[in-house]
């Protein structure tokens, strides 16, 4: 049990490096900014799940594979899938519906820490 | 953002490329790995909590996990500690999902003078604004396809 755990936190640490890593390969090698990498990687999440393949890589890895933000893109490309499934409806609301708590936290949580928090990076 | 000083900075960035050993870009490799992975291994220790813990599954337990996620990254960049994790780490903490939220807090902090409406409100979009709008039109694309393809079928 103790094992199990430990290999699944191996593989959790392993695939979600791995995946920061090409992000910083493209960063060392190209000019692409930020936003357009995690533009690139939210994409790649999307087309990988609607292939069926992404959801290999949440089986592997748990959270190594829905922490980044690909994974973010997994979640919007199966809520439509499974949307498919029942209505035309559902498949065009199914993506935002199962991403809408990460999308409400983001824009909750990110006022909020906006409105108590004063930048820092003039003092730096 | 950074228009007028691309040309500008280019001489001087190809001397810094010239000059910077390849070490350096490896171990920009190494630290994005370890952080990105450690990020990562907390978000599976809070997995671990609420289906344990909480008795939680499913859509319910992964979106808790991206709440507090994001919680983390938009606390720890109010902070300041997450800009100093990002000039170490780079892409390791940009991809993870914290690193989504500091694109939304970041911004928004910093435009604080404009107003609440057209500064704090406004700029939380700068980063963000694209990856909803991609992201939301590339999910409508692909159910609508899965539709006719199962209608099809």
């Amino acid at each position: 049990m103790v094992l199990e755990v430990l290999f699944t936190l191996l593989k959790v640490f392993v695939v979600g490096g791995a995946i920061c890593t090409i992000a910083q390969l493209l960063i060392n090698y190209t000019k692409i900014t930020a936003g357009k990498i995690l533009v690139i990687f939210l994409l790649a999440g999307v087309v990988l799940q609607s292939v069926g393949l992404y959801q290999y890589l949440v089986d592997f890895a748990g959270a190594g594979a829905t922490v980044p933000i690909c994974g973010f893109g997994y979640l919007l490309a199966d809520g439509a899938i499974k949307g498919a499934k029942i209505s035309l409806f559902k498949a065009v609301t199914g993506g935002i519906s199962s991403a809408a708590m990460g999308i409400t936290a983001a824009i909750v949580f990110g006022y909020i820490f906006a409105l108590i928090f004063k930048s820092r990076s003039k003092r730096n | 953002m950074k228009t007028s000083n691309d040309c500008v900075n280019n001489n001087y960035l190809e001397y810094v490329k010239s000059i910077s050993p390849k070490t350096k870009q490896k171990r920009s490799l190494l630290r994005a790995f370890w952080v990105g992975g450690v990020i990562c291994l907390v978000g599976q220790g809070f997995r671990y909590l609420f289906e344990y813990g909480l008795g939680m599954s499913g859509d319910e337990l992964s979106s808790y996990v991206s709440m507090v996620m994001i919680f983390l990254g938009s606390f720890l960049t109010g902070l300041g500690v997450y800009d100093r994790i990002g000039k170490y780490a780079g892409g390791g903490s940009i991809v993870p999902i914290t690193g989504f939220a500091n694109s939304v807090v970041s911004p928004s902090m910093e435009f604080k003078t404009e107003g609440y409406v057209y500064g704090t409100a406004a700029k939380m979009f700068v980063v963000a604004g694209p990856i909803i709008v991609f992201g939301i039109a590339s999910s409508v694309l692909v159910g609508i396809l899965y539709f006719i393809g199962f209608r099809i079928f």
